[in-house]
């Protein structure tokens, strides 16, 4: 019964749009413009919202089964405990303001021939251009890290429950326990997020559990802003944080199999809590769409994002091939207005214009202490590139009182970046 | 005369042709849109530091673009941005963020009512011949401080003292007039115009 009204909805809101199109003579029958959305996270809110605010005559109706979205940047602050759940949660009314049509279900299908998207509640939606902005999904590197392994060794690398979870059992955690965290393969998303967040739980140890130790066993042999992190953990953290390379465990964590943590070497672990990141790939829609290659990661044409296996289709964020960009936030949200200036033109039958694109990372490394890395990317010869002489890292000899003002600019950025994508 | 403008013309005309023969700029919107993960959507930030660049004169945002690019601004992160851009698309973008709307950011922020006061009249007295109308006009290109975010004008103001980034001689002048407690007032009288 529920269903069939459902249906009947939406049969019957196709038939308004389809009256309101035939009455602007000018667009004519060819221009139909039915965007569909899949995923609103960063890149698919982001998308959804500039597609509006360019040309509010494209219908946009985004896909997403939760009904909020928990931002994974500044979680590493909430299991610092310098952050409640509650300030990375964000909710879609404010894409709704923007007229964008909000649908909380799954997509289970998209058919690139029959431009077609399908739904776990049996919905349908056709579309003129679809984006996927699925964000990872984790591989199968670490053997015996299943579902019901998630829920004892927290990934936490997509926010939430997870993130939840993983605080309380840092809360949990009597004085002079050892926190792993298994940091993972490139590519993956947030390059510098782990490395962020053992400063940020060796912070709330310290303060509350001064015996206790985090150990970063690591599956890499060098990591993002190497030098800058190196110089917080000696500043701060010298007697309560470790990074093992990769190089002296043989590949770092490899097996978690009946909760018993062997390294590639298959030394046996001992820890009070596992944080276990493991490697990376696009969001399981794409891979059941087809839109990934060998790599397990969507290949695009840089100018459009358009997947170069299915036309019609955007792959954004980290789902993408978007190297030398990097899988964070600031890219996706950076990506998407590409994407929906590009959209925007195809819709209109108009050529696409030249892209522009930048990036920022902050890590917030102690309470006064932050640091960041940013770039900006033009299109050079078919493909992101970085502008030669732009970007870079903060300086190992920046002031603590720069430091300090960076913190603050990173709160500001979460602030601007999270209105940007999900504000009215 | 009007014979030497269309010559000029031509010529602009023709660079521009040269240009886009090998690839065609950004536009202004694809350019300055990157800019609103830390400045927000339409260059308004919702704060709590980062400025809004919204409604400033295109004079003004290339002056301090060029600022950040040369180093002769202190900046913690800009200096690297600006220097991924042409002189060309820094106008462009200024150009873009100048006919945008300045949002005041007044009602979402907390000040002393007797600093601002005071600053009111500190500002009369030394500030007012270029940041006219209580620093809110754009076209004294001297940016606007009425209602822009708090600890952005701090920090600005802390590099200005400290000779990090260069003032303009009268100002410097009136600003060295001024003590710490002064100062704070006058940014606070600023930051307060709704
Ligand atoms: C700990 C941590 C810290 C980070 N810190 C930063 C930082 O400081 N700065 C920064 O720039 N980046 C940071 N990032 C990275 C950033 O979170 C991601 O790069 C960004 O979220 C990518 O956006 P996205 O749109 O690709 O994916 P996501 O934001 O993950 O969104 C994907 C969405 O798709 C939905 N979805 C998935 N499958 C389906 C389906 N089948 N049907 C419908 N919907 C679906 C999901 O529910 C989700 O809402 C951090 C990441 C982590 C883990
Ligand atoms: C990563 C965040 C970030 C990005 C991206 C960014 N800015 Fe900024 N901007 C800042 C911060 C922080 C300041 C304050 C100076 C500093 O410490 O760098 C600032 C200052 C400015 C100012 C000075 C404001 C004033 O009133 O004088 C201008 C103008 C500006 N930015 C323009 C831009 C433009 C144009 C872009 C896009 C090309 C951009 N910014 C991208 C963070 C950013
Ligand atoms: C002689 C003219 C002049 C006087 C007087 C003057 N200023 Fe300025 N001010 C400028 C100009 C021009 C700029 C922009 C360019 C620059 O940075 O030098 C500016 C910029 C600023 C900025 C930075 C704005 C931003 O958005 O980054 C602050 C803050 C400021 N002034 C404060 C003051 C205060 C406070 C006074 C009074 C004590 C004052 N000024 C007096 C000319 C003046």
């Amino acid at each position: 019964m529920k269903k069939l009204n459902r249906r009947d909805f939406i049969k019957i809101a196709g038939t308004t749009a389809a009256v309101s199109t035939l009455g602007i003579p000018s667009i004519g029958s060819a221009a139909s413009k039915k965007v569909v959305i899949v995923g609103g996270g960063t890149g698919g809110a982001t998308c959804a919202k500039y597609i509006r605010m360019a040309d509010d005559s494209v219908e946009v109706t985004l896909i997403e089964p939760n009904k909020h979205y928990y931002t994974c940047y500044l979680s590493n602050e909430v299991l610092g405990g310098a952050r409640k759940i509650d300030s990375i949660k964000f909710g879609y009314d404010g894409l709704k303001k923007h007229g964008v049509k909000v649908v909380h279900d799954m997509v289970t299908g998209i058919d690139a021939g029959a431009r077609t998207v399908t739904t776990k509640g049996g919905d349908s939606f056709k579309y003129d251009r679809c984006v996927v902005a699925p964000g990872i999904s984790f591989r199968d590197n670490i053997a015996g890290y299943d579902d019901a392994a998630m829920q004892k060794m927290p990934h936490a690398w997509k926010a939430g429950d997870q993130t939840m979870l993983l605080r309380k059992q840092l809360e949990a955690m009597a004085d002079g326990g050892t926190v792993v965290i298994a940091a993972p393969p490139n590519p993956f998303r947030c390059p510098p997020g782990p490395y962020e967040r053992a400063c940020q739980i060796a912070n709330y140890l310290k303060n509350n559990k001064p015996k206790s130790k985090v150990m970063i066993v690591d599956a890499k042999e060098a990591f993002s802003k190497q030098k800058l992190f190196m110089q917080a953990f000696d500043r701060y953290y010298k007697d309560n944080l470790e990074w093992v390379s990769s190089f002296d465990t043989d590949g770092g964590i490899t097996d978690v199999t009946g909760g018993v943590v062997k390294t590639g070497e298959g030394t046996t672990l001992k820890a009070d809590v596992f944080n276990i990141i493991p490697a990376q790939q696009a969001g399981a829609i794409a891979l059941t769409a087809g839109l990934a290659d060998d790599s397990g990661w969507c290949p695009v044409v840089h100018k459009t994002f358009e997947s170069t296996i299915h036309k019609g289709i955007h792959v954004i964020g980290d789902a993408a091939i978007q190297k030398p960009l990097p899988k964070s936030g600031y890219a996706a949200n950076s990506e998407a207005k590409v994407t929906a200036a590009a959209i925007v033109e195809l819709v209109n039958g108009r050529e696409p214009g030249t892209p522009s694109w930048v990036n920022t990372c902050y890590s917030i490394v102690a309470p006064d202490d932050g640091i960041s890395v940013a770039m900006v990317y033009n299109f050079v010869d078919g493909k992101v590139a970085k502008v030669a002489g732009s970007g870079g890292l903060t300086s190992l000899e920046s002031t603590p009182d720069d430091r300090a003002r960076e913190v603050q600019y990173a709160y500001s950025w979460f602030d601007n970046i999270v209105h940007d994508a999900f504000g009215a | 005369m009007p014979a030497k403008k269309s010559h000029a013309m031509l010529l602009g005309s023709f660079l521009l042709f040269g240009s886009s023969a090998l690839m065609a700029a950004p536009s202004a919107s694809m350019l300055a849109n990157t800019c609103a993960g830390c400045h927000g959507t339409n260059g308004i930030s919702v704060g709590p530091a980062s400025p809004t660049i919204a409604g400033k004169s295109a004079e003004y945002l290339k002056e301090v673009m060029e600022g950040y690019k040369s180093g002769d601004r202190h900046a913690t992160i800009m200096n690297r941005i600006a220097k991924g851009y042409t002189d060309e698309e820094i106008a462009l973008m200024a150009d873009y963020y100048a006919a945008l709307p300045f949002e005041s950011a007044a009602e979402k922020q907390t000040f002393d009512s007797a600093k601002i006061e005071a600053g009111s009249k500190l500002y009369k007295k030394n500030c007012s011949k270029c940041h006219d109308e209580n620093g809110t006009l754009a076209e004294d290109d001297s940016g606007i401080l009425g209602g822009q975010w708090l600890p952005y004008l701090q920090f600005t103001m802390v590099d200005y003292r400290s000779g990090r980034s260069e003032m303009t001689k009268k100002m410097k002048k009136k600003v060295e007039k001024l003590n710490d407690e002064e100062i704070e007032s006058v940014l606070q009288f600023f930051a307060s115009q709704k």
